[in-house]
């Protein structure tokens, strides 16, 4: 199970200052930066993390900075950005929007430093338990109770690569916008009712998805006769008894390997 | 296997391997996705999404989160999907693919545990730059990351092929469990797999047992009928 959220950082963030209306920015930087996103990991390293990845992400906006891309202010920006930080890749898009405000707004140093710090455990935790824990598991079931329907493979396969991406590519999309509307005060913005309540949502519909996809996907790939699959659900329900008594001390893939190899060598070998 | 499906297969599992970190992260790296798109690179979808099925009850476990170290399922199941699709199918050859396809999963989650021990070498040694904000430096720490990804997710999927299709192809004649059986010792172990998964990513929420065994009922309801 993921772990809960973290207590997020409420209200006035670092001593911000009362919200001023926010800059202007090209419609190529947001696109590139919306763009750019997309690879915000493409250097994740144990050190820095992602924090190579934020200032890639945010220098196409720092470039609007008073002196340029030769300025000064510009470099000591980018500097800054691109030091150590983490987060869910997706909700990092409301760090580097809220970031590159703060910039062009020529915040305090310390101050974006202490908002860096406090955003990336709940960016973390909010992200792993909306997308990993929920919409990703939520995406795949759907797709596989659409193949267990007896709808084509193409189908399902589109129904996982639009219903994901809707969510996944929305989601960027929404915080690189609330990001950079709320700026360092885009706390209050993970306090949403869609973020603290939807992964209980989500988590309902993947149970119930699930509950009904298994069946269905696992009779049109491997239909047996009923006393071999009546044998088969029995030792799979002691399977997964044995898995939540382990409490996830057993990872799934560990047992599938130990488990494929054990029927591979009997089959072969004995 | 021909060279030239060796390329047109490894290739798909560098873009798809590429995926599922560094860039664009849409889930074409899903197994469900990958190896069905394996398959066809060989002529047999069907083949590709069967062992696409299986690999993905397996992958529901995984949850790529922060640091922590998972098996890479993007070019395993390219390759897994090809590999399926060159067995011909059936319940023997699921079971081996299977097989091959998490080891080079687990094979592959190390390989990007070093591709990150070497994104973080680079970086050190650029860090005065990086210290000054030089955009260059920046845009090409990024740039080699992207290309060593790639060719890491390349050489799994290579290597997957290069070992496991010779490998498949001389077990598979000596595979003395009936189709049945085999069938259903797959059937025991995905139950187990994503009965284990669910539990553990609903447990806590109010309601989803309940859910759970509702769609368990429409489930059962249907494959009665039908």
């Amino acid at each position: 199970m993921i772990s809960s959220p973290e207590p997020l950082p409420q209200g006035n963030v670092a001593g911000v200052p009362p919200e001023l209306p926010p800059p202007r920015l090209p419609l190529r930087a947001w696109l590139t930066m919306y763009a750019r996103l997309l690879t915000v990991q493409g250097a994740w390293n144990y050190e820095s993390m992602m924090g190579t990845g934020i200032g890639f992400c945010t220098e196409p906006a720092l470039r609007a900075m008073p002196g340029g891309r030769s300025g000064p202010a510009y470099h000591e920006a980018l500097a800054r950005e691109s030091r150590y930080f983490n987060a869910h890749p997706y909700l990092a898009a409301l760090a580097v929007g809220a970031l590159a405000r703060a910039e062009l707004e020529g915040r305090p140093a310390a101050q974006i430093e202490r908002f860096r710090a406090a955003m990336c455990g709940p960016l973390g935790s909010v992200g792993d338990r909306l997308v990993w824990g929920g919409w990703l598991p939520l995406s795949s079931l759907l797709a596989l109770l659409v193949f267990g329907a007896g709808a084509s493979g193409w189908l399902a396969l589109a129904t996982f690569l639009v219903v994901y991406n809707a969510g996944h590519l929305g989601l960027r999309a929404w915080a690189l916008h609330t990001g950079w509307h709320h700026g360092l005060r885009v706390a209050a913005a993970l306090g949403r009712p869609v973020l603290r309540q939807g992964p209980a949502h989500v988590s309902r519909a993947v149970a119930l998805l699930a509950g009904a996809a298994v069946p269905l996907v696992l009779h049109r790939i491997l239909a047996i006769g009923p006393a071999l699959t009546a044998g088969a659900v029995a030792v799979g329900a002691l399977g997964a008894l044995a898995l939540i008594l382990l409490r996830g001390r057993l990872e799934g893939w560990r047992l599938a390997f130990a488990v494929l190899v054990a029927l591979t060598l009997a089959s072969v070998v004995l | 296997m021909s060279i030239e499906l060796l390329l047109v297969v490894t290739a798909l599992g560098a873009l798809v391997g590429l995926d599922v970190v560094s860039f664009p992260q849409m889930m074409f790296s899903r197994p469900l996705v990958a190896a069905t798109l394996g398959g066809l690179a060989v002529g047999d979808m069907d083949a590709g999404l069967t062992i696409g099925v299986v690999l993905e009850l397996v992958a529901l476990d995984t949850l790529p989160v922060g640091a922590s170290r998972y098996p890479e399922w993007g070019s395993a199941s390219v390759a897994a999907g090809a590999l399926c699709a060159l067995a011909g199918g059936g319940a023997a050859a699921v079971a081996l693919v299977a097989t091959a396809a998490v080891a080079t999963a687990w094979v592959g989650g190390w390989s990007m545990y070093l591709l990150r021990r070497a994104n973080g070498v680079l970086a050190r040694r650029q860090q005065p730059a990086l210290d000054a904000g030089t955009p260059a430096v920046v845009l090409r720490l990024q740039g080699l990351g992207i290309a060593a990804d790639i060719a890491r997710a390349a050489g799994i999927t290579a290597g997957a092929l290069i070992l496991f299709a010779p490998l498949v192809r001389w077990l598979l004649p000596r595979w003395s469990l009936s189709d049945d059986v085999t069938s259903a010792a797959l059937l025991a172990l995905l139950i187990a797999l994503a009965a284990g998964t669910v539990w553990r990513l609903v447990r806590g929420t109010s309601g989803a047992s309940w859910l759970a065994l509702a769609g368990l009922g429409a489930a059962v309801l249907v494959l009665v009928v039908r």
